[in-house]
């Protein structure tokens, strides 16, 4: 007998068998890369799933354009590296060419916005399967997602006509124009996919770890990282911080946690008695309302 | 550390998602956020006075203003013994489908029993669905003792009904627990009012089950996902064939045939993220390279010689038919099982079986929305398959609509 077939094994399994259904499934599907943790494990699956062989998909990031820098770097870096191909399209051509109002107020979010640049890059490369690194476990609505989860012409969700999905049958058949989003982590938790970075020794972008940074420290306690898209006022308290970030979204929608994590390990030790959910800690776009989720997936986001 | 996954049936009322939310919540599985918002809902839309922890699992707009439970939702917990994975599925007869969803992948089902009631319809109807899809394990949960006085007598009584009513199902393995989800009796903490019952609780039995590994006995199974063809430099003659070992495991050396070509062959080499081993062990990611330049695609079957499966294209089986459309006499459908996909027809509707008395009844050939019914298959390619009662992985098939491509059917192959 080999090693025992653990926990993490089981969810690796998993997710390689995804990917390769979407192989198996699709003419042309896409790996939606963010430079985030989450896609970053995706793309180590896919390694383990088609090498020696080439991807059979590109990778596909929307860029916001107020993307971490460090984030930026990575995703290039990783293509070069994986001699894989990389298609990036930015949100701010989309606004220009669609003449769309950008986001406003203080901290101006290009979520909603982001939508009409992923439907553009799946019409532009006609899509049929969109992998994603989405998991039930950051929010309720996505916690009633198929694996599998197909979408019409115009990118909508719709909750209530799910496919059934049962055992490991995938069903990926879908009429011209539509497209599925595939989820290969679903039933992983952040706390998987941080032991999954310890084991399999994955490098990640610089912010994930403690760093000094200048913050505005917002009224909800939230510390929000100075920068030319967020607009400085005169009562603003700007504090300097050991900070880390616990998901890697927008400059202008994500938050730092404080911290004093240099390595993977430091981090699994923190998240075991954090008392704050992922997203809850980190993303403002989340709390906009009890059903902010849902009613973003059903207009196309992912 | 493993990883126990399990599905939960029964109603609103029964104190389903108050378990669930009484397991998270009690096992510190909760943030302070989440439960910030949900003091804020409770307030507004929940029944109990503190917080609803029903509102944890529906997580759709019209699951909470309904108060009930329409698709499945997984929630997600750890504790120092294992990782579990929850499928949290409505209790309704007209979401069956969504119940099949969540509990295809499931090893153990979670059956509640409200004590006033005893069993009801609803308790049969979910067992019978656990029984149609192997469930290994079955645990009745009868909840709400604290509203029968934590009666002794009325746990045994409803026990020994179920008993009786379940001798029938053909289920495994079944165990009970008499509980409070709203009081916390015996979900997370012991209870002191029912000194009676020496058992463990429900968050301890899920900690020690054994899980039963039906497919250490079962033959070897592999199906071709994918076929990975570098066609580089390096790579030229690369040709390798990406799955899954489903059952049982693969050695390198070993004879196998391909299936349904029926091609005998042998295993040259055995890849596991590009490391080349002796064995491919149950449940695998791997790659398998064949000694001869045969002809093998996505959805054949690479099997052992000795332990063949059925390979015909004439099968019966038990479906639940999923789609709001019935079915239509003479219609053209996909059918596919894991990967393997082929033209197929139902050529006859042999019964219909009642979800409330598990008999066979005369089917007047029609399936409607959540009809169970017993059925003759044909396909235009012949499928390899071992029954779903031996292996639960190559036993499983959906029928999908050619012309909507919605899956219309779930089916068991007998």
């Amino acid at each position: 007998m080999s090693k025992q077939f653990d926990y993490l094994d089981e969810l690796e399994a998993e997710a390689i068998y995804i990917l390769r259904e979407v192989a198996g499934q699709f003419d042309r599907p896409a790996l939606l890369f963010s430079g985030g943790k989450d896609s970053i494990c995706l793309v180590h699956l896919a390694l383990k799933a088609f090498r020696p062989g080439k991807f059979p998909f590109p990778l596909v990031h929307v860029d916001t354009g107020h993307n971490f820098p460090e984030a930026i770097t990575y995703r290039d870096n990783l293509a070069k590296q994986l001699d894989e191909k990389l298609i990036v399209r930015y949100v701010t051509d989309t606004i220009k060419a669609k003449k769309l109002q950008d986001g406003k107020g203080k901290f101006p979010s290009r979520n909603g916005l982001q939508t009409y640049t992923l439907l553009d890059v799946i019409e532009e490369f006609e899509f049929d399967a969109c992998i994603g690194g989405a998991r039930r476990d950051e929010e309720k609505a996505r916690a009633k997602e198929r694996i599998f989860s197909v979408r019409d012409e115009f990118g909508q969700w719709d909750p209530k006509m799910q496919r059934p999905e049962l055992w490991n049958i995938y069903n990926g058949k879908i009429n011209k124009g539509e497209n599925v989003r595939v989820f290969p982590i679903s039933n992983w938790t952040e706390l998987d996919v941080w032991n999954y970075i310890k084991r399999e020794k994955i490098e990640l972008p610089s912010i994930y770890f403690t760093h000094e940074r200048e913050c505005i420290l917002t009224e909800n306690g939230q510390l929000m990282n100075t920068n030319e898209f967020i607009i400085l006022e005169a009562d603003d308290v700007i504090v300097n911080k050991k900070v880390r970030y616990r998901t890697v979204g927008d400059m202008t929608c994500t938050a730092a946690v404080e911290s004093e994590a240099y390595t993977v390990d430091d981090i699994l030790v923190e998240l075991k008695v954090a008392k704050i959910s992922e997203r809850g800690a980190t993303r403002m776009d989340d709390r906009v309302s009890e059903a902010a989720m849902e009613d973003r997936k059903k207009g196309g986001y992912f | 550390m493993d990883l126990l996954r399990f599905f939960t049936a029964g109603n609103v009322d029964d104190g389903k998602s108050t378990l669930i939310g009484r397991l998270l919540y009690d096992s510190n599985s909760i943030s302070t956020d989440i439960i910030e918002t949900l003091t804020r809902q409770s307030k507004t839309t929940g029944i109990n006075s503190d917080i609803d922890l029903a509102l944890l699992t529906d997580g759709l707009r019209a699951e909470r203003e309904q108060g009930i439970t329409i698709d499945v939702a997984y929630k997600y917990f750890t504790t120092d013994k294992r990782k579990f994975i929850i499928a949290d599925t409505p209790g309704h007869i007209q979401y069956t489908r969504n119940m099949f969803t969540g509990a295809s992948n499931a090893n153990l089902a979670i059956i509640l029993v409200d004590a006033r009631n005893g069993i009801t319809d609803q308790t049969k109807r979910h067992s019978i669905l656990s029984a149609i899809l192997g469930m290994p394990h079955v645990l009745v949960c009868i909840n709400k003792m604290d509203l029968v006085d934590y009666s002794e007598a009325r746990y045994t009584e409803i026990e020994n009904d179920y008993l009786l009513f379940a001798k029938q199902l053909g289920l495994k393995d079944i165990s009970f627990i008499p509980a409070s989800a709203l009081a916390g009796d015996n979900v997370v903490t012991r209870s002191d009012k029912m000194n009676w019952y020496t058992g463990p609780t429900l968050l301890n039995f899920l900690e020690t089950i054994e899980i039963y590994e039906t497919k250490k006995t079962e033959a070897s199974r592999f199906q071709v996902q994918y076929v990975i063809r570098p066609q580089t430099k390096e790579n030229h003659d690369y040709r390798g064939f990406a799955g899954k070992v489903v059952s049982g495991n693969y050695k390198k050396g070993q004879r196998v045939v391909v299936l349904p070509s029926g091609i005998e062959t042998e295993i040259e080499k055995i890849e596991i993220n590009q490391r080349e081993v002796e064995v491919a062990e149950i449940n695998r990611p791997v790659v398998l390279h064949l000694k001869d330049d045969v002809d093998v695609s996505r959805g054949n079957s690479i099997v052992p010689i000795e332990h063949l499966p059925r390979t015909e294209k004439e099968i019966t089986a038990t479906i639940c038919w999923m789609d709001n459309v019935g079915f239509i006499p003479g219609q053209k459908m996909l059918l596919q099982q894991n990967s393997f996909r082929t033209k197929a027809i139902v050529k006859e509707v042999i019964s219909k079986i009642d979800i409330h008395s598990f008999m066979e009844l005369q089917s007047d050939g029609s399936m409607k929305l959540n009809d169970i019914c017993k059925v003759l298959i044909k396909t235009s390619e012949p499928i390899s398959f071992d029954s779903f009662s031996e292996n639960r992985n190559t036993g499983g098939f959906i029928l999908i609509n050619e012309n909507t491509n919605n899956t219309m059917a779930a089916g068991t192959i007998n």
